[in-house]
């Protein structure tokens, strides 16, 4: 039987209860955002005891289906003050999936301030003083939980920017190396666990597929379709594994739209030393420790992560994702990966979302308070300042939005009060109606256009054009709202949009896991509800379609070298929920 | 002849001598060269390439090559 975790940290106690009917076809994103609709109050402040954060492994997490290792944590956001739904590779989804935990909700504030440690197995869970663990930064805190807890624990956690509840602190979560590098970074859910007082979560659980399937045989043959969709198309097969997510910075970087110097441009000059190819180029050369092709969960055929060697062939960071790369890279004029890896893994260690800080800083820059390039000077806001959260480091803390407002910038590339990932919207269009319409503020993954716009998989719409961008973006978001609910990476839908027998084989193994029937209709409508309950959610918070807009400068600044703007009209952004 | 520059990246990086995809490398072509012909010229199988750019625009392979294009050529590619 599944069921659904309540850790309730007012009374500190645990309760077990039966999964309701009415959420037995939801997973992942769908279940966060669901919970989080029915059960926090749209105008509640997002670090008060009336927040809830849910953690939520997919319907197919837990199963032997591919790459399905995802995690969904979902809380109103104390960065945009929105829902949110931040979504998360690393071990520990699997275990809960295994466990037969649909949901684990945490709930309500302690009377008196302090940290505590939630341990769950499939004996029971319970509550224990962090005692000594409370500061510590998140290697330093996984080491001692697997001294503790075991080796192999899942292990979900905050930095010290999470206990002082800043903005943009992230929930960390483990891989199977125990680096605590795979983040639910965005949108500050590292706040909302430090506000209610818990500093980590550990799965003491050994087994990785064992999520029930009502029907196995069927499931096995979905699954084998998969599989092969997934290994038969190149950019899953061999594009991931050999140059991990930052063979992006290379392409984006020659299609002029790789935003460098807190947006200022669409090329960086040094965008090359930072790419997927010389992180490989690394790898080889220094060798030890260092790795292509890592999978970031078991059962990963994908393998898109990495380990960056330092100069000794010790772990400097695992992984160095492409946002990353360009967030600490590109976006504040950094060329120098070693300097890259090293802003990575304090992010990692405070506990910071590395687009979120990559974006503060280049705002920072732009005020003039530290000058582009200077990786020393960002090594020291973040290891200094925000680590001990000093006043400038609590700024920094704040996220981009809060730092341009304190230092009066008009250059401030947010939606929603969430800083803008990797890819400028002047330039690549459709990932612009993404960034203002989403749920979620500015947010890639959300409906990630740049598939068309710029990588031709699932078809081409010129980036450079307004004609074609929003139904992109909107066909692209109710997609992604299923997979998001579905655990299945999102590097899956490569070859769900370009090979026609992949998707149906999605929609059988819900059919098989869950004992019913399940269309690819069912799939579509299953997304499409998920955007509209945290659009009402949204809404009730104060959200109208004002906020739904890129901005201001975005509208008038041209980028180079295509010295364009953004020009998708707003009516156009306002038709994107008409479904 | 015409000069161009162009950068090959990911794996088809091997089919320029040295791989230098940042910097590029400047060729000089006869007039009238395409995109096709070119890659034709350097040995790169064109089934492996997906995506070809021309001064950061997405191109075609039968793109007539002018003065100081500067081409970018990719295999299949994602992240994100």
């Amino acid at each position: 039987m599944e069921k659904l975790l309540r850790v309730n940290m007012s009374d500190l106690e645990v309760r077990s209860e039966e999964l309701p009917d009415e959420y037995s076809l939801l997973g992942g994103r769908a279940m966060t955002s669901t919970i989080v609709a029915a059960e926090v109050p749209p105008t509640a402040h997002a670090l008060s005891e009336r927040n809830k954060l849910v953690f939520a492994p997919g319907i197919l997490t837990g199963t032997t289906a591919p790459s399905s290792g995802r995690l969904s944590v979902g809380a109103k956001s104390p960065l945009t003050g929105t829902i949110k739904e931040s979504n998360a590779g690393g071990i520990s989804a699997q275990k809960l999936a295994s466990l037969g935990i649909r949901a684990l909700v945490v709930e309500g504030q302690p009377a008196e301030k302090g940290f505590y440690v939630l341990v769950v197995s499939a004996e029971g869970a319970k509550l224990e003083p962090a005692g000594a663990l409370a500061g510590l930064g998140c290697y330093e805190l996984n080491t001692r939980l697997w001294e503790k807890y075991g080796t192999g624990a899942g292990i979900m956690c905050i930095g010290p920017a999470g206990e002082a509840g800043m903005p943009n602190a992230g929930v960390s979560t483990n891989d199977r190396e125990n680096h605590p590098g795979r983040y639910a970074g965005r949108g500050g859910l590292g706040a909302v666990m430090g506000s209610k007082g818990l500093k980590a979560i550990v799965l003491v659980c050994d087994k990785t597929f064992e999520a029930p399937v009502a029907d196995k045989e069927s499931f096995k043959e979905a699954q084998k379709l998969l599989s092969k969709a997934i290994l038969e198309h190149p950019v899953t097969a061999q594009a991931l594994p050999a140059f991990g997510t930052a063979v992006l910075i290379n392409i984006l970087n020659e299609a002029g739209g790789l935003p460098t110097n807190n947006f200022s441009s669409g090329r960086f000059d040094d965008a090359a030393k930072t790419g997927g190819e010389a992180m490989a180029e690394l790898c080889k050369t220094r060798g030890g420790k260092g790795k292509m092709g890592h999978g970031c969960h078991p059962g990963c055929i994908i393998r898109c992560s990495n380990i960056i060697p330092d100069e000794k062939g010790e772990v400097a960071c695992a992984p160095l994702e492409y946002e990353s790369s360009w967030a600490l890279g590109a976006n504040c004029g950094i060329g120098v990966l070693d300097t890259i890896a090293r802003l990575n893994y304090l992010c990692n260690d405070v506990g910071l979302d590395t687009i979120e800080t990559g974006v503060t800083i280049g705002v920072l820059m732009e005020a003039g308070l530290l000058p582009f390039g200077d990786g020393d000077g960002a090594i020291a806001l973040l290891d200094k300042e925000v680590r001990n959260a000093t006043p400038l480091g609590r700024i920094v803390g704040a996220g981009a939005e809060v730092t341009g407002r304190v230092f009066g910038v008009v250059r401030v590339p947010t939606v929603k009060g969430q800083g803008m990932p990797a890819y400028d919207p002047r330039a690549v269009k459709g990932i612009g109606v993404t960034y203002a319409t989403s749920t979620m503020g500015a947010d890639h993954t959300a409906g990630y256009s740049v598939t068309s716009n710029i990588l031709k998989v699932g078809g081409f719409v010129d980036p450079l054009k307004a004609e074609g961008q929003v139904d992109l973006a909107r066909n692209l978001q109710i997609a992604t709202a299923f997979v998001d609910a579905s655990g299945l990476c999102l590097f899956t839908a490569f070859p769900l949009l370009d090979i026609d027998y992949a998707l149906p084989a999605v929609a059988d193994m819900y059919a098989a896991r869950l004992g019913r029937p399940y269309t690819v209709a069912d799939a579509i409508e299953a997304g499409k509800e998920v955007l509209r309950k945290e659009r009402k959610f949204n809404e009730a918070a104060g959200f109208t379609k004002a906020h739904d807009r890129l901005p201001d400068f975005m509208k008038y600044e041209k980028l180079a070298p295509h010295d364009v703007v953004f020009d998708v009209t707003d009516e156009e952004l306002d038709s994107v929920y008409n479904f | 002849m015409i000069r161009i520059s162009i950068r090959l990246f990911a794996t088809l990086q091997r089919y320029l001598r040295p791989p230098a995809p940042g910097e590029g490398t400047a060729l000089e072509v006869p007039e009238g060269t395409t995109v096709d012909g070119l890659l034709r010229t350097l040995g790169v199988p064109l089934e492996q390439v997906k995506i070809v750019m021309v001064n950061g625009i997405h191109a075609e392979m039968e793109y007539v090559l002018r003065e100081a294009d500067r081409v970018g050529v990719f295999p299949p590619v994602a992240g994100g």
